[in-house]
């Protein structure tokens, strides 16, 4: 059997790698347009901030690949023939398959104002956009970052990091608010502050203004702020990356549109990672999952199917972690930005401003639903096991050390934690709404 | 909460005050070298100060901006700069540090006006006048607690970095120096506390253990305490706590890597191949030294008839080839292109026991928390033994390798959360993390 896998990001290479390791006789291709081999691209910003050099983003040794009979390719894929089995490349070459696995990731999102093709005008995803970022950005001394999520704030610590001054614009009442409740949102936003990056809330960008020879030199805000600077990051979230796939018979959306099984439209062609949309994705469960995580499992759930293990894709409990500059973010279950009717909400707090813990609670049983933690490290099968039990919030905070990760000789922060709670508690003052 | 943004240097500004910091040392090592030519004998106190307020004085200004930074960790730059990637000034710094082992070990008359610059520290201490060991006693012990302090900046975020550090500076200070400098001035044997057979391999020759008899009942205590730390305390602490109790807490070697070497334990190779090359070498030379030790005592019961005129040639091969060339001048000297751990690594027969038992008989295991890791590769990168820890953690499964040191820098530059060093339960330390999901 012939499996070819378009793309050699985390889902890609995880799906490669596990079925290598049930099936030893069927022949597998990843092809890439982007590296020669599988780099982590969640260190991207360590090497530009020399953490790392790209060497040391490779997860595995170059020699893996042959001694695992994993070919590599480096092209892009032009065109998908599902009738003839096989794809095109842009070096004209071709190559059949007996099964096709796209996983292709995501391309940064477009603003769609004006200048946004200016130079130095860019968004953050691939190893192409870290080289362009790092030309842009050589002999500058201000820079600004549109967008409040994920990447802005890693934009924004790249840049600061090279002693560049830099301007956050951020559409929400504080940084990632659209994910992070208020508090955390605030903590979050005065850190940022706090390593002297200039934070806009409540601001949108109107346009990117060019100099004279097409370059940025400001944008203008929707108050009709001018910021001048000499890079403009964009990071207002991805989107599939599935413009070749044009002109296939593949049903897409804004994804490639996908079962539980993670099949497509067309027999022996399936998605994952970035790229897929799942058609009815389980209550509470975004279509389209943008994770390292999410394409690391679904690539795990992929390898089984094609290996005969026909099993749905479980994504299990949600969890997700991050690093705001110098403050590590850990999440499980479910934690709204916003309350429903349905959940309590406990907040602590250190004094220093620079640690948070959130438990979400159900209002009438008192079970736990999720967990925040900021500058606060928890283990993930302890949190995960009483979302799953149900374990009440009174058990949950009496138990707390148990899940502790913290390093050893850390401050056992749960004492206050207890100690707060216990407080709130008494006095009924837990968050509802 | 207090507005940090103003106390806060930017990187510009930091890069300035550590340039300083830097060419005051650079400063010290010059004084040092104008001493070694002469003028050290005829101003000793002179030069004593200067070189080592140059080094104090660099070594805390290049700290300032670790201390003013907000927590955390910060590795900017090291990869684009030459100091500390390898490049040509990475390569002087190697070239200079291999170049004052091999005069130190070989060529001493070339140090005299340096070595006497420590004369008059050395009559306080030891009660006599200096030498070249007492000379590089004094410059490694200086390192360890400048870089110390210069670690303690770096990982200020991190309580069990600063504990640690803090007590690997206490026994370098305490044990490897002061103790064994006033035992002299008290005519007691010159003795380590803090270093063990096989590390120190001769304080279970038969040599020494004669020439500590017949010092009478302190030489007694340091046979007896030698005995105790290499046969009954390492394997109750290694089980314990792991090889870290030692390494990376106690020993000097490791004192002298944590600190001195910090800013080159990126460059510690990562490849199989390491892996490979480091295992035939320090389970050898275990071998040896333990082969070299039972027949010395051999030899020595049957009245020197075993190795006749040969006696002693096995522990003087040992003593130049691993003692002096390897420990030193590779083990150090090479620090800036191989990284910090060389001779703990690639050498170290009291590294090889403590890991077999740390890999065989512990409680001790970083532990990965599920299913968090993201691949990034700083664990990897910044482990000075080379260990490439991602390749556990990506799937799962718990670091439990005879090489690891237990310094903590995995954990401490992940930045997920990712890595827990913890002495636990010994029965479940290799199962890996599962998905709940997987598991039913």
């Amino acid at each position: 059997m012939n499996i070819v896998i378009i793309g050699n990001g985390i889902t890609g290479i995880t799906c490669a790698r596990n079925i290598r390791k049930q099936l030893s006789d069927v022949r597998i291709t990843v092809i890439s347009g982007e590296s020669d081999y599988f780099y982590s691209r969640t260190a991207l910003m360590y090497i530009y901030m020399g953490h790392m050099k790209f060497e040391n983003t490779k997860p595995y040794e170059d020699w893996f690949w042959q001694k695992n009979r994993i070919d590599l390719v480096k092209s892009h894929v032009t065109c998908l023939n599902t009738d003839s089995k096989s794809i095109e490349l842009d070096t004209n070459r071709t190559i059949s398959y007996d099964k096709l696995i796209i996983a292709s990731g995501s391309k940064p999102n477009k603003s769609g104002l004006r200048g946004e093709n200016l130079k130095g005008v860019q968004g953050l995803y691939n190893l192409q956009d870290l080289k362009e970022m790092t030309l842009n950005t050589s002999e500058i001394n201000s820079a600004v970052v549109v967008g409040g999520g994920l990447i802005g704030i890693e934009m924004a610590e790249m840049l600061h990091s090279r002693n560049i001054d830099v301007t956050m614009i951020v559409r929400e009442k504080a940084y990632w608010n659209n994910v992070l409740p208020l508090e955390e949102a605030k903590l979050i936003s005065r850190h940022i502050s706090a390593h002297g990056i200039n934070v806009l809330l409540e601001t949108e960008l109107k346009e990117f203004i060019p100099d004279e020879n097409g370059r940025v030199k400001a944008v203008q805000t929707d108050s009709d702020k001018i910021i001048p600077c000499q890079f403009a990051g964009v990071t207002i979230g991805v989107s599939p990356n599935i413009d070749f796939l044009k002109e296939s018979p593949l049903e897409t959306d804004r994804g490639i549109l996908v079962n539980e099984y993670l099949e497509t439209n067309i027999p022996d062609v399936y998605a994952a990672g970035d790229c897929a949309q799942f058609r009815n994705p389980k209550a509470g469960h975004p279509a389209i999952e943008q994770l390292w995580y999410t394409g690391k499992m679904q690539a795990e759930a992929l390898a089984e199917i094609i290996y005969g293990n026909k099993k749905v894709y479980n994504r299990g409990i949600w969890f997700n972690s991050a690093k705001f500059f110098n403050i590590e973010y850990q999440t499980y279950g479910e934690v709204n930005p916003e309350l429903n009717d349905h959940t309590q909400s406990f907040y602590w707090e250190h004094p220093n401003g620079n640690l948070a813990f959130r438990a979400n609670f159900s209002k009438v049983s008192k079970c736990i639903k999720g967990f925040n933690f900021l500058g606060i490290r928890f283990r993930q099968v302890i949190a995960e096991d009483w979302i799953r039990n149900h374990k009440t919030i009174e058990y949950v905070i009496e138990n707390l050390n148990q899940g502790w990760f913290d390093p050893e000789f850390s401050i056992p922060y749960y004492n206050d934690i207890k100690h707060m709670f216990s407080i709130s508690e008494n006095n009924n003052t837990f968050c509802t709404d | 909460m207090p507005d940090q943004s103003l106390s806060i240097a930017k990187p510009s500004e930091s890069h300035f005050i550590q340039k300083v910091g830097a060419t005051l040392a650079a400063a010290a090592i010059l004084c040092a070298f104008i001493a070694a030519f002469g003028p050290g004998k005829a101003h000793p106190l002179l030069f004593f100060f200067l070189i080592t307020g140059l080094i104090a004085a660099g070594g805390i200004t290049y700290s300032i901006p670790y201390y003013k930074a907000i927590p955390g960790i910060k590795n900017n730059g090291i990869m684009q700069n030459p100091a500390t990637s390898r490049g040509a000034i990475a390569w002087g710094i190697g070239v200079l540090m291999t170049g004052f082992y091999i005069i130190l070990y070989w060529y001493p008359y070339y140090l005299e006006g340096l070595i006497r610059t420590m004369d008059p520290l050395s009559l306080i201490l030891r009660g006599k006048i200096s030498d070249q060991w007492f000379l590089y006693g004094t410059f490694y012990t200086l390192a360890v607690l400048i870089m110390g302090l210069r670690f303690i900046g770096k990982y200020k975020h991190s309580r069990y970095q600063i504990f640690r550090t803090i007590s690997v500076m206490f026994f370098q200070l305490g044990f490897a120096f002061l103790i064994p400098a006033f035992l002299q001035k008290l005519n007691q044997p010159e003795f380590y506390f803090s270093y063990f057979w096989p590390l120190k391999y001769s304080y279970l020759f038969p040599d020494d253990i004669n020439y500590l008899i017949s010092s009478g009942n302190i030489g007694i205590f340091m046979i007896f305490w030698g005995l105790m730390m290499t046969f009954i305390a390492t394997p109750i602490l290694t089980y314990n706590y792991g090889k870290r109790w030692y390494c990376s807490w106690v020993c000097g070697c490791g004192a002298l890597a944590e600190t001195l070497g910090d800013p080159y334990r990126q460059n510690s190779d990562k490849t199989l191949k390491a892996w490979k090359i480091e295992r035939w070498m320090i389970y050898p030379i275990l071998a040896f030294i333990t082969l070299t030790t039972i027949l010395l005592w051999l030899n020595s019961w049957k009245s020197g008839t075993i190795l006749g005129t040969f006696s002693g040639l096995f522990s003087q091969w040992y003593g130049f080839l691993i003692g002096s060339a390897f420990s030193g001048v590779i083990g150090t000297g090479f620090y800036p292109i191989m990284g910090s751990r060389v001779w703990c690594r690639f050498g170290c027969p009291m590294a090889a026991i403590l890991g077999l038992l740390q890999r065989f008989k512990s409680r001790f295991r970083i532990t990965t928390n599920g299913g968090q890791c993201i691949s990034c590769g700083n664990c990897s990168t910044y482990c000075e033994m080379g260990i490439d820890v991602r390749a556990y953690a990506q799937k799962g499964e718990n670091i439990i390798r005879s090489s690891c040191v237990g310094c903590g820098v995995c954990s401490s530059v992940c930045p997920r959360g990712v890595l827990r060093l913890e002495n636990i339960r010994e029965e479940d330390r290799f199962i890996p993390y599962t998905r709940y999901e997987d598991k039913i």
